[in-house]
């Protein structure tokens, strides 16, 4: 059985002032399903989709049309927030000094967790848990006890966080861009976090990035979005390795390698405003596709079986 | 030929807060010695006092953060000039047409109620001796066109254009009075990778156009093995490495420049990487003796007790470790 | 222990440390008020118009009271009604501030039309009129209620936006996450930031309750009978006081006032740049 299933989900924000009003459709019909102790990448740039799905995965936005569908429950049935998060959903954000308030002492989020959704009856039973937690990031509760979000390095506090949404128990773990903050030198910290809790707790993460090299390391599956649509999605050897789509090609050619034998060779010409491929009827990407065709500008393309690979490009019709 | 040279430059933020003094050594004892016509990447990671490097080479140490003692040698015009030596009217003289910089945010040099052809205006105005304004605007379009950036952009006001549009109007407008030296301070952080491998690109252009010098800061190591030259590793206020790229990446030396290596994914290889162990020291606290030495596994003895030096390994391979001494 | 660092911190700004002192003796003037001989209200207690003496510290007036326990009285009464005003406003503009920006869509556009409307309406020709309509049942509590309820537009419009930007913050998220509910929300994540600005403008406020008492008492709107900085004063005008050159009747109230002023205004000032949340960051990490 799916763990989640997202099924056709839409949402479409309205953008502009009074007269030029524009419908920006950030999430295009997107559909995926994601099995039972799975890491699932949804990879983009800023601007494609990617977060809004989040979003709508936790509730904190209401799709304009579509589901979401956890462990065969429809979010929409749910009576309220917490009801949903407490199905086994959690999350971990980008900027792990934007996770905690400043003002307020990290360890309280973990107690009111533990108190919100009764999860321990005495204070020694809730540390006890909390210290669980945190040692399966690597810490203790005497190195958060007391202390404030600044008194850590991002690092350490990207893995309280991970801590943190672990209290639950969650079977789902929604993670937001958690590496694009942390120090090069400390991501794989994080990364390998991810794989571990795969592996030995059962947990299914979705890994949200426009970094394709952690997500060829971390994932199973991968979804390419652009401009609201996921244009490629299979396993991240046969996506990334073998990319047919044009952007995923683009996308992964412009990482940078770290390695001097790879640099780029090939120039690379900028696209037009955001709003206007958002806008572009037939294929957004048609815009800059170095495959163009006609009627690439006409029509917008079909999700295409190829090769195991679900693929959103005219150029693999008939083949 | 050295275009920029520093000698045992020390800056540290001295911060008085509720009578505790604090001294932050974000520059403690930097030798470097950047060539012309090359680019040279600085790389470390957040806290380790890059930012207030350039800050020192750009000339621009202001409290909090002050000289503490060192020496910046500029090259201009083949004659060493001491930038401690300069008075501020002769160091803001040097900026843009010797030195200039590119900031991580291009949103804090660009004036966001002005057009951009507004902004190259008084920008020109106040460098070029007396032309008209026509020919200013020329100057300014055939700038603009020379670096690939669409005419219109000139018409736009900053908030109109995208950050990466706005980040090569900044590279743009850093290079127009052809300086010999462009320091970037993380000029791609905040932006999506395809833009960024377009800002890369042009600075590379620049760079080649104008036969100068490129000193890049940036956390991000793919980064440096595109563009830069040579590379220094910095770590706690110090360059605990420095080489050419191909070494730095081929056969690093410090303990720390060879995890930073060897955490990077690559594609097509899924073997297990690991980060630099525990947490970056803070600089107002710094151990005895070498700085890495809670974080390295080869630590011992002497690590603890002195500050190694920067020797020489190989041709141009320098090292602060005393495994290597 | 967290209090007494927290005042060996402020006390490290003089201008608390004096505005403290100051409103230190005030206070204890005011304390004085129970040890008073006679009844505030009652007049011929003690020979008119007496220069300051041993036996009259600040003389005494032509109503026949000694001018230094009539200060006492007023001293603490206008202090009532300040602390009435102060506090309750901002009860209402946290309430009303939270809500709005909370709930957002239509609570908010309802609770910021009143708010504007406060703001934009000349305010001190309303307080006249209201207090000619009450001014039978005029005593310290309802003149404190009734200056509150014009005080807090301002406020609970600038708490608003405050909470407007902390609603897009990920750590109300994170607190979503834990379970917390709104209220508990709203309460713990984001009174902190609004807590500096209540405080400081506590303090405005009550300094403005006590400038608009006096006003209101020389135009003789209030209760003339109870003693505070604005009727010792309004009776010392209206017995000619200036003109008899009776100076101990008239200068008590007024350098009690501005001492009460100056105090209260670089109170206010030292203590909202030590709440301010950025540099109270800064001390949290400096710790």
């Amino acid at each position: 059985m799916n763990l989640l299933e997202i099924k056709n989900l839409t949402k479409v924000y309205s953008q502009g002032g009074l007269l030029s009003r524009i419908k920006i459709t950030a999430a295009d019909n997107v559909s995926f399903n994601m099995k039972p102790a799975e890491i699932f990448t949804l990879a983009g740039e800023s601007g494609c989709g990617k977060s809004t799905i989040a979003k709508m995965i936790l509730g904190f936005e209401t799709p304009t049309s579509g589901h979401v569908i956890h462990k065969g429950k429809k979010q929409k049935e749910i009576r309220n927030r917490k009801a949903w998060l407490e199905q086994g959903i959690q999350a971990v954000f980008q900027d792990p000094f934007g996770t905690f308030n400043p003002l307020r002492q990290v360890e309280r989020y973990f107690f009111e967790s533990i108190q919100n959704f009764k999860l321990a009856d005495t204070k020694d039973a809730a540390i006890e848990l909390i210290n669980k937690k945190l040692s399966a990031v690597g810490l203790k509760y005497e190195d958060m006890a007391g202390r404030y979000p600044n008194e850590f390095s991002g690092g350490q506090l990207q893995r309280i966080s991970i801590a943190r949404s672990l209290l639950t128990d969650p079977d789902l773990l929604i993670a937001d861009e958690p590496v694009s903050m942390v120090d090069a030198s400390l991501r794989m910290s994080i990364v390998n976090l991810f794989k571990q809790l795969r592996d030995e707790y059962g947990v299914s993460v979705v890994y949200i990035t426009h970094d394709l090299a952690t997500a060829y390391y971390v994932s199973d599956r991968i979804a390419v979005m652009f401009r609201g649509n996921i244009v490629e999605t299979g396993s991240v050897e046969k996506v990334l390795m073998e990319p047919k789509h044009p952007y995923t090609r683009l996308l992964r050619d412009s990482i940078p390698q770290a390695d001097p034998q790879k640099k780029w060779k090939d120039t690379i010409t900028l696209g037009e405003l955001e709003q206007d491929e958002f806008l572009r009827a037939g294929c957004k990407f048609a815009g800059r596709c170095p495959d163009v065709m006609d009627i690439c500008r006409q029509k917008a393309p079909e999700v295409l079986n190829v090769d195991g690979v679900q693929v959103r490009c005219h150029k693999w019709n008939g083949i | 030929m050295t275009i920029l040279k520093t000698e045992q430059l020390r800056a540290y933020y001295v911060l008085d807060m509720m009578g505790t003094k604090k001294e932050v050594k974000a520059v403690n004892g930097i030798d470097l010695d950047i060539k012309k016509n090359e680019v040279y990447g600085i790389a470390g990671e957040s806290g380790c006092g890059k930012s207030s490097l350039l800050k020192s080479l750009y000339g621009l140490i202001e409290p909090p953060l002050r000289h503490i003692d060192g020496k910046i040698l500029y090259n201009i015009n083949e004659e060493e000039v001491d930038v401690f030596s300069l008075s501020q009217e002769e160091t803001r003289k040097l900026r843009w047409e010797y030195i200039s910089y590119v900031p991580q945010g291009s949103m804090s040099v660009l004036n966001p109620v002005t057009r951009l052809e507004e902004t190259y205006r008084d920008f020109l105005e106040s460098h070029v001796p007396a032309k008209s304004k026509n020919e200013i605007f020329e100057l300014a379009r055939e700038h603009i066109n020379k670096l690939g950036l669409p005419q219109k952009t000139l018409k736009a006001y900053p908030h109109q254009l995208s950050g990466g549009m706005r980040q090569r109007v900044t590279i743009a407008l850093a290079a127009i009075l052809k300086p010999e030296i462009i320091i970037a301070d993380e000029p791609t952080t905040a932006l999506d990778v395809v833009v960024q491998r377009g800002v890369v690109q042009l600075l590379k252009e620049v760079q080649n156009e104008l036969n100068n010098t490129i000193i890049l800061v940036t956390h991000d190591m793919g980064v440096h093995a595109n563009i830069a030259d040579r590379i220094g590793i910095m770590y706690a206020g110090k360059i605990v490495e420095e080489a050419d790229t191909e070494t730095i990446f081929g056969a690093p030396k410090h303990p720390y420049t060879r995890y930073l290596i060897n955490s990077l994914p690559q594609f097509g290889d899924k073997s297990v990487r690991k980060s630099v162990p525990g947490s970056p020291p803070s600089l107002d606290k710094l151990p005895d003796g070498c700085s890495f030495n809670p974080r390295c596994p080869h630590a011992k003895g002497r690590c603890f007790e002195r500050v190694p030096e920067m020797v020489e390994v190989n041709n141009g391979h320098r090292v602060a470790c005393w495994m290597e001494n | 222990m967290k209090i007494f660092r927290l005042f060996k911190d402020l006390f490290r700004d003089y201008r608390f440390a004096v505005s403290a002192c100051v409103l230190c003796v005030l206070l204890v003037l005011a304390v004085l008020s129970i040890f008073a001989p006679n009844d505030p209200a009652l007049w011929d207690v003690a020979p008119k118009d007496e220069a300051p003496s041993f036996t009259h510290l600040l003389g005494t007036n032509s109503k026949g009271q000694d001018v230094f326990w009539e200060a006492t009285f007023s001293v603490r009464n206008s202090l009532i009604i300040s602390v009435i005003a102060g506090s309750v406003s901002r009860l209402i503009a946290v309430i009303i501030g939270m809500v709005a920006g909370y709930r957002g869509r239509k609570t908010d556009t309802f609770l910021m039309f009143i708010s504007d409307s406060l703001l934009v309406i000349p305010l001190f020709l309303i307080i006249v009129m209201l207090a000619l309509l009450i001014r039978e049942y005029m005593n310290l509590v309802t003149l404190g209620l009734l200056l509150a309820l014009f005080g807090w537009a301002w406020d609970a419009r600038v708490i608003r936006s405050i909470i407007l930007t902390l609603r897009e913050r990920d750590f109300t998220y994170t607190a979503v996450l834990s379970g917390t509910g709104t209220m508990r929300l709203v309460f713990n994540e984001y009174m902190p930031y609004a807590t500096p600005l209540v405080f400081s403008t506590l303090i405005n406020n009550m300094s403005w309750a006590i400038g608009l008492e006096i006003t209101l008492a020389i135009l003789g709107l209030v209760n003339m009978d109870i003693p505070t900085l604005g009727t010792t004063l309004q009776w010392a005008i209206s017995k000619q006081a200036i003109l008899l050159g009776y100076w101990w009747w008239i200068l008590t109230p007024i350098v009690l006032s501005v001492l009460l002023f100056i105090a209260l205004y670089w109170l206010s000032v030292s203590i909202s740049e030590y709440l301010d949340p950025r540099s109270r960051i800064q001390r949290v990490g400096g710790a």
